[in-house]
């Protein structure tokens, strides 16, 4: 039986993006927590430290984004926890932007001049205040465009988790397609809604990075 | 080390005994021994790369050394991390890039550590900021950002900075090196201001005329090691090393 692509399916597409957005925002806020402590992980004095962070970062840059996920899914059910998609994707997401957030900070971090830190160390600023009120600061600025683009990336990332069975926005998609046998109307539709999220996104990234950059030149 | 019970009394306000320094296989520094008492104003001097700089980075262990020895105020700084806090806050420094905190205005560059180290108020603090930058005659700077500033007035809002804190000792790597030359003497006229006032000092420059004017004693440094250590009339008229005259030599005669 093959349904007409009418209003009602149209607006299920719609809808589902609160759970594509949902979804982001948890792995995002998740991601900049951990993200701050890989990067600060990352620049720390301690050798075992740093290359713990080092390791985590290489280990989800260096495999796909979709294993893992499965890596988390079938993972957290080997352990006894239940296999809800939406916690595994939830939580696989946010070790993902942990990493990517860590390393994309990191160079921030370093970025800040040297001077900067022995100005503080010289003032006898402890550890915290110097990063909370000297280095941190500063990297922040430079880090919103990158930081910005890397959201980008983690919007579309969370059509991934439609395999393990989330239904966000792609995954509504791929039921409606199913029921209407309609794919270039359907994934067209999925397709436009991404974009209508992101391209706003990588336009205030682009912006911000002139803005940085010209008071670099300044 | 024995002399770990001495009391800072019968101390001198920087003490290095034995210090060896090195980056890698290069030996940056070698065998310093230096007293500096307190009050006096100490102005090293010698070629790039002589490690005049590392030598005063060493007080406030911005420069970790290899061996030997370092008191400030009679506490060891050799000894572990604690001790180099607790120096640290008594050690102000000024730097040839100034090193102005970009996003603070220069109230809050000048109240930052006092508020965040010593405990104080935001508004006591403000209050000895406001002081100390009428001292280094910019009370009107207050707040403005460095980068509003000219180089001579970012780096009077670093000496008025590191006063905020109240050192004991304070410690300057070539504070007029990166000036434009009409901005030298409004610096150099601050620290000789503050020398007046009878604060330690320790000036790594090559202005030779402060030198003449404000040191007590002047070092000469040269691959790492301390070759003369002389009063400044003495040391500019007649100075008693090959290697010290070659450099006087060199320099311009000021």
């Amino acid at each position: 039986m093959i349904r007409p692509f009418g209003p009602n399916e149209f607006w299920f597409i719609v809808f589902a993006v609160q759970w594509t957005l949902l979804l982001s925002a948890v792995a995002f806020a998740g991601g900049a927590i951990g993200g701050l402590l890989i990067a600060l992980g990352r620049v720390s004095d301690n050798k075992v430290v740093r290359y713990l962070c080092l390791g985590f970062i290489r280990l989800f840059q260096g495999t796909p984004l979709l294993m893992q996920l499965f890596l988390v899914f079938f993972g957290l059910s080997i352990f006894g926890f239940g296999i809800d998609p939406w916690i595994a994707a939830a939580f696989a997401l946010t070790l993902h932007a942990s990493a990517f957030l860590g390393e994309i900070w990191r160079g921030c971090i370093e970025a800040v001049p040297r001077g900067q830190t022995e100005a503080s160390w010289a003032l006898g600023l402890s550890y915290f205040d110097r990063m909370k009120s000297v280095v941190l600061p500063q990297a922040s600025r430079v880090a919103v465009a990158p930081t910005v683009g890397f959201l980008v990336q983690l919007i579309k990332g969370t059509s991934l988790a439609s395999i393990i069975g989330f239904v966000e926005l792609t995954r509504a998609g791929q039921i409606i397609n199913n029921a209407t046998f309609e794919p270039f109307k359907v994934f067209g539709l999925v397709a436009l809604t991404y974009f209508i999220i992101c391209w706003p996104l990588s336009i205030y990234a682009r912006r911000m990075e002139n803005r940085f950059a010209a008071t670099a030149r300044r | 080390m024995s002399a770990t019970n001495t009391t800072s009394a019968d101390m001198p306000a920087v003490r290095m005994k034995g210090v060896e320094k090195w980056y890698g296989e290069y030996h940056a520094l070698t065998n310093v021994n230096l007293d500096v008492a307190s009050g006096e104003k100490i102005v090293v001097c010698g070629p790039s790369g002589s490690g005049k700089s590392t030598l005063i980075r060493c007080v406030n262990q911005l420069e970790t050394v290899q061996k030997g020895t370092i008191f400030v105020d009679g506490i060891e700084l050799t000894a572990g991390p604690k001790n180099v806090e607790k120096v640290r806050r008594d050690v102000g420094m000024v730097f040839q890039q100034f090193n102005l905190f970009p996003h603070m205005t220069v109230l809050e560059n000048c109240t930052l550590a006092p508020i965040k180290v010593r405990g104080v108020s935001k508004a006591e603090a403000e209050e000895t900021a406001r002081k100390y930058l009428a001292r280094v005659r910019i009370p009107e700077q207050a707040d403005k950002y460095p980068a509003q500033l000219s180089g001579g007035q970012q780096q009077r809002v670093a000496i008025a900075r590191a006063l905020c804190m109240n050192p004991k000792i304070m410690l300057f790597d070539e504070p007029t090196s990166a000036l434009d030359p009409e901005m030298v003497k409004e610096v150099l006229d601050t620290m000789i201001d503050l020398a007046n006032e009878g604060m330690t000092m320790m000036v790594v420059t090559h202005e030779m005329g402060f030198a003449r004017k404000v040191a007590d004693r002047v070092i000469f440094m040269d691959k790492g090691e301390i070759v003369e250590v002389g009063e400044p009339e003495e040391f500019f008229s007649n100075p008693k090393q090959e290697r010290t005259r070659t450099f006087l030599g060199q320099i311009s005669h000021t």
